[in-house]
C-alpha cells in the first residue's frame, strides 16, 4: 500500500499531461474550415442528399454546415471522437432529434429527394422507411414474438396471424436469431443475452422493411463475439438495405463499411472509400485520430 | 521512503476517523428507527389496549315465556296489536326468575339491566315467528349499556360505574350462572351510529366510506392520469405550462380543510348539491388527491427508459402509440401506488368532510351515492368526542378498523408494484 499511492498519483498527473498535448495538437477551428470536407463525400446514385446541414442545440451549434451524399445499398460509417456530432447527425435522417424541443436542424435533407424536413412530411412514413439500431439494445418488454410484430401490426403490413408470422420469422431468421429463439417466441425479450437482444433490435427493425436502416454504435455494449455475429449481420444486409453506422471502434468502421466519414468538432473533415481512409487518410485530423494520437 | 511512510501513517489515521465517523452515522439511524418504532408501538398498544373490548358486547339469555295476557298480545300477525303490546314485560319477568331475591318490586332495577331495545328485538322475533305467542322460548338480548360497561370495566378508575350495588351483586350472580355473558360484538359491523354505545356501530361509516372513495377513485384516477400524461407527453414547454406545474405542486401542499372549504362554496352552495353526502364528499377529495395522483403518475412516466421510446419512435409509433403501447403500462405500477396511496390518504381524511356536513349523526347505513352519510374517520372524530365513556371504546375500535382498512390498502400498493413491476 504504502508504495502504490503515490505510484498512482504519478501516473494520473502524466494521464493529465496527455490530456493537455491532445488539446494542444488539435485546435479544430484553426485547421479545418467550414464546410470544405475532403474526400469523396458525394455520390453517383444518393440514397441521401444532404446539402449544408446545420444542427442547433439552442445557442450552440453541433452540426456546422455540413454536405454529404449516403449512396444506395452502401454501408458507410461515421467516426470521431465523442461529442464530434456524428450521432446528432446520425439522428436527422430519421428526424429523432424531433422529440428534443431546443434542437434545430437547417440546411437540406432529402431521402429520394424529398425533403425530409418538410412540413407536410409524415415522420410516421419517414421512420417506417428510416429504421434505427440503438447503441444500448432497448428491445421492448414483451415476448420475442410481440417485439419483432409490434412495427407490422402498427404499420398494418399484415392482415393475417400467418402473414405476421411469416414477417416475424424472416426477421429473426435474417437477423440469424431464428434458431436461436424459434421454440420460445413467448419467452420476453428482456431474459435474452445482450447480442440477442441487439440482434432482436435489428430484427425488430427490419420487420418493417426499410430502405434505410441507421445504427447508433449498435456494437459498444456488445462483447466480441456478439459483435462479430452483429458485424457479420450488417454484412449480409448490405446487399438490401442502406446502413448508415455510427462506430467508435476503427477496427468495426474498417470491417463492415463501404466508405468512411470522419467528424470532428461537428464538422464533416473527410469522406472516402474505407480502406482510403485508414491507409491514406488525406487530412492531417483523420491521420492523428485513425493513428490514436487523440480522440 | 520516510516520506511515503507518513502518507500511509496519514491515511490510516483519516480511516480511522471516517470509521468512527460512519459508525456514528449508523448509531442516528438505528436510534431515529427504534424511537420510531417504539412510538409506533405504544400507539398500537394504547389503542388495541383501549379498543379490544369494542368488539365484544354483553348479552343476556334466558327463557322467556310469551303470555298472549302478559303483552296484551293475541294475534301476534296483526300490526295494530304488535304495536301496542308489551314487550318488556315478558322480559322483566324472566329477568326477575333468573335473580334470587328479586321480586315484583325491584322491577325497575331489574328493568335497568335490560336494553332499552330489547323490546324492540323480542318483538321483532315474534314478527318473524306469531306461533311463538303463549310459548317459552330462549332467548338472547343486548344488555344494558351500563351493564356492558360493568362486566367490562369494574375496577377501572376511568370508567364511572352507574349499577347499584344492588344490581352489580345481581350482575354478579347472573354472570357466574351464564345469563349475561359476553361475545363477539356483531352489532358493531352491522349497524349505523346510535345514541346507545351497545348498539352504535360501524357499518355506516364503512359503506359511507366505501362509497366516499368510489366516487374519488373514479373522478380521480382517470383526471390525475391524462392530466399527468398530458403534461408529461403532449404539452408544450412554456410559460403557461410551468405555472401549471408550480401550481400542482402547492395544492399537493394546501391544508385538506381548504378544500372542504371550497366544497362548500362551490359545490353546495353555487351548485345546490345536497350536504353530507358521498357524492360531495368524493368530489372534494378528488380535489384533495388529485395532486398526489397527478405528481407520482409523472413522476411513473418520468421513469420509463427513454430507450423504449426511442425504441418505438424508431420503428414509426405515433405518438400516441408510444404512449399507449409503452409508456402507460410501463408507467403503469408507478400510477396506481401514487394512486394508492393517494387514496389510503383521502379514506383517513377527516377535516374537509365536516365542512360539507359529513358529520352529522345518521343512524341509517346509506343506500346510494345520495343518501345522508359519515364516514370512518369522521365516524371516530364523532365518538372520541362523546361526553359517554363507552363511546371510547368504539372509537378506540373504529380507528382499528380504519387502520386495517389503510393497511390492507397500502399492501395491495405493495403487492401491484411487485407484481406489475417489470425489469429491463
Amino acid at each position: 500500500m504504502s508504495t502504490m499511492n503515490p505510484a498512482m498519483t504519478r501516473e494520473g498527473e502524466m494521464a493529465d499531461e496527455n490530456r493537455a498535448q491532445e488539446q494542444v495538437e488539435a485546435p479544430a477551428e484553426t485547421i479545418i474550415e467550414e464546410g470544405t470536407t475532403v474526400g469523396r463525400p458525394f455520390s453517383d446514385d444518393p440514397k441521401f442528399k444532404l446539402r449544408n446541414v446545420e444542427v442547433f442545440y439552442g445557442q450552440d451549434r453541433a452540426i456546422k454546415n455540413i454536405s454529404l451524399d449516403i449512396g444506395r445499398n452502401e454501408v458507410i460509417a461515421f467516426i470521431g471522437p465523442s461529442g464530434c456530432g456524428k450521432s446528432t447527425f446520425l439522428r436527422c435522417l430519421n428526424r429523432m432529434n424531433d422529440s428534443i424541443d431546443i434542437c434545430k436542424v437547417k440546411g437540406s435533407l432529402a431521402l429520394d429527394d424529398q425533403n425530409i424536413y418538410d412540413s407536410k412530411r409524415d415522420v410516421v412514413e419517414l421512420r417506417a422507411r428510416v429504421g434505427m439500431v440503438f447503441q444500448k439494445p432497448n428491445p421492448f418488454p414483451k415476448s420475442i414474438y410481440d417485439n419483432v410484430a409490434y412495427g407490422p401490426r402498427i404499420h398494418g403490413l399484415a392482415n393475417r396471424k400467418s402473414e405476421l408470422d411469416d414477417i416475424v420469422e424472416n426477421s429473426l431468421r435474417k437477423a440469424g436469431l431464428w434458431n436461436e429463439v424459434k421454440d420460445r417466441l413467448d419467452a420476453t425479450a428482456t431474459g435474452m443475452s445482450g447480442g440477442q437482444q441487439q440482434r432482436l433490435c435489428i430484427a425488430r427493425a427490419i420487420a418493417v422493411s426499410p430502405e434505410v436502416i441507421l445504427m447508433d454504435e449498435p456494437c459498444s455494449a456488445l462483447d466480441p463475439i456478439a459483435t462479430a455475429r452483429v458485424e457479420e449481420l450488417i454484412s449480409e444486409m448490405s446487399e438490401s438495405y442502406t446502413i448508415v453506422i455510427v462506430t467508435h471502434s476503427m477496427q468495426q468502421a474498417a470491417r463492415v463499411s463501404n466508405r468512411t466519414a470522419y467528424f470532428h468538432l461537428g464538422h464533416l473533415v473527410e469522406v472516402n472509400e474505407t480502406n482510403k481512409v485508414f491507409t491514406s487518410p488525406e487530412h492531417d485530423l483523420t491521420e492523428s485520430y485513425i493513428t490514436g494520437r487523440f480522440g | 521512503m520516510t516520506d511515503q511512510k507518513t502518507q500511509a501513517e496519514l491515511v490510516r489515521r483519516s480511516l480511522k476517523v471516517r470509521y468512527r465517523k460512519e459508525r456514528r452515522f449508523r448509531a442516528y439511524g438505528i436510534l431515529a428507527i427504534g424511537i420510531a418504532l417504539s412510538a409506533l408501538i405504544v400507539l398500537f398498544a394504547d389503542i388495541i389496549g383501549k379498543g379490544y373490548t369494542g368488539f365484544t358486547k354483553t348479552t343476556i339469555t334466558m327463557d322467556v315465556e310469551m303470555d298472549g295476557e302478559m303483552m296484551f298480545l293475541d294475534d301476534a300477525t296483526d300490526e295494530q296489536q304488535l304495536k301496542m303490546a308489551d314487550f318488556v314485560e315478558p322480559l322483566v319477568q324472566a329477568m326477575i326468575k333468573q335473580i334470587p331475591g328479586a321480586d315484583e318490586d325491584d322491577r325497575d332495577k331489574v328493568r335497568g339491566l335490560l336494553n332499552p331495545y330489547a323490546s324492540n328485538e323480542l318483538k321483532n322475533l315474534l314478527k318473524a315467528n306469531p306461533d311463538w305467542l303463549g310459548e317459552t322460548h330462549t332467548i338472547t338480548v343486548l344488555a344494558h349499556t351500563d351493564v356492558d360497561v360493568y362486566v367490562k370495566h369494574a375496577g377501572d378508575a376511568a370508567y364511572s360505574i352507574k349499577l347499584s350495588d344492588e344490581q352489580q351483586r345481581w350482575v354478579d350472580g347472573l354472570l357466574e350462572s351464564g345469563v349475561v355473558d359476553t361475545s363477539f360484538n356483531d352489532v358493531f359491523f352491522s349497524s349505523g351510529d346510535s345514541r346507545d354505545p351497545s348498539r352504535a356501530g360501524i357499518l355506516g361509516a364503512i359503506v359511507g366510506s366505501l362509497l366516499t372513495m368510489f366516487v374519488t377513485l373514479v373522478l380521480s384516477f382517470p383526471i390525475g392520469v391524462a392530466a399527468a400524461i398530458y403534461l408529461e407527453e403532449f404539452a408544450p414547454q412554456n410559460k403557461f405550462t410551468d405555472f401549471i406545474e408550480v401550481n400542482i405542486n402547492n395544492l399537493a401542499a394546501v391544508p385538506s380543510i381548504i378544500f372542504g372549504l371550497l366544497g362548500l362554496a362551490v359545490f353546495i352552495n353555487l351548485f345546490g348539491m345536497p350536504r353530507s353526502v358521498p357524492v360531495v364528499g368524493g368530489l372534494v377529495l378528488t380535489l384533495m388527491t388529485l395532486p398526489t395522483i397527478i405528481i407520482s403518475s409523472r413522476a411513473a412516466i418520468k421513469s420509463v427508459p427513454p430507450s423504449i421510446r426511442e425504441a418505438a419512435e424508431g420503428i414509426g409509433a405515433s405518438k400516441m402509440q408510444v404512449v399507449l403501447h409503452h409508456v402507460l403500462p410501463l408507467a403503469m405500477p408507478g400510477m396506481l401506488t401514487g394512486s394508492i396511496i393517494g387514496m389510503a390518504q383521502a379514506l383517513g381524511e377527516t377535516a374537509p368532510l365536516l365542512l360539507i356536513g359529513m358529520v352529522a349523526f345518521i343512524v341509517d347505513v346509506p343506500e346510494g351515492f345520495l343518501d345522508s352519510a359519515t364516514v370512518l374517520p369522521v365516524q371516530v372524530f364523532l365518538w372520541a368526542g362523546s361526553p359517554e365513556l363507552a363511546f371510547i371504546e368504539r372509537a378506540s375500535a373504529a380507528i382499528m378498523v380504519l387502520l386495517a382498512f389503510l393497511i390492507s390498502m397500502n399492501a395491495l400498493a405493495v403487492w401491484l408494484r411487485k407484481r406489475l413491476e417489470l425489469r429491463w
